[in-house]
């Protein structure tokens, strides 16, 4: 196995790790959580394409990430935002129990 | 395929994986930042230093620390969870064994992975620093935009509107 076979067996992994975790979980914040470990996942295959690339003078895969990581801290943010929000509506985290959309 | 690989692999995938599966959830996301270190130090081994750094600051910095506090605010002791998986658990749990499964083959077929051992790469933040403030130079911008958007907005949401009524 080379080792960007290696890293990106692991990511797929993580990505699985975190899907399963946003699928069977029903507190809404680590439902958020697995979402942010599906994103780590995509930052790790861009760093490793990058690092076993043909040109990694280009910088294109350590950008990538970089701007990956801001989006996924803004959405983090928002997302806490919406969660404390609908909380503070319905008393619960609980998806299975967040069933209306109207308030 | 290096000892030091497999470790942190090791230590990423635990850390992970006990994030998605203990119960307390604040012990899930202590488990996270153990994961979050994990891929931080990959990162390092990959040689994107700044990327490493910038994962520990935003992730284990930011992100666990505003999940605990999300956490900590949301708490309801009167409510007793019978469990911490829904309803669907088994169908959530296929898709996503489903999803592995498939990325794997394709990964262990593809022949772009093939490829000789390259050499190091060195990256210094001078050279990134550089490049943001030149080809980058609008995707910057825009980030700064969507950040403070993000900010202002995460602000609104969260407000408790109670207090205006007043």
């Amino acid at each position: 196995m080379s080792p960007l076979q290696g890293y990106l067996t692991l990511s797929a992994l993580l990505f699985s790790i975190g899907l399963a975790g946003a699928l069977t979980r029903r507190n809404a914040i680590l439902v958020l959580i697995g979402i942010e470990l599906m994103l780590n996942a995509a930052n790790l295959n861009f760093i490793a394409f990058w690092r076993f690339g043909p040109h990694p003078a280009a910088l294109t895969g350590i950008m990538f990430a970089i701007f990956s990581i801001s989006v996924a801290a803004a959405e983090a943010a928002v997302g806490l935002a919406i969660i404390l929000a609908a909380y503070r509506h319905s008393r619960t985290t609980d998806l299975d129990k967040m069933n209306s959309l109207k308030g | 395929m290096t000892v030091s690989f497999l470790i942190l692999a090791v230590i990423t995938v635990g850390g992970t994986a006990a994030a998605m599966g203990l119960r307390n959830a604040v012990h899930c996301v202590l488990a996270l930042t153990v994961g979050f270190a994990g891929v931080a130090a990959l990162y390092l081994q990959l040689g994107a230093q700044f990327v490493g750094f910038t994962q520990i600051m935003v992730y284990v910095g930011a992100v666990a620390i505003l999940a605990v506090f999300a956490i900590m605010m949301t708490h309801n002791p009167g409510l007793v969870e019978r469990t911490v998986v829904s309803k669907h658990w088994l169908a959530g749990s296929v898709v996503a064994a489903a999803v592995f499964a498939v990325l794997a083959s394709a990964i262990g077929r593809s022949a772009a992975t093939l490829q000789q051992h390259s050499p190091q790469p060195v990256v210094t933040v001078q050279q990134i620093g550089d490049s943001l403030m030149h080809q980058y130079v609008l995707p910057l911008e825009i980030m700064g935009l969507l950040l403070t958007a993000a900010l202002i907005g995460a602000v609104v949401i969260a407000m408790d509107r109670k207090e205006e009524t007043k």
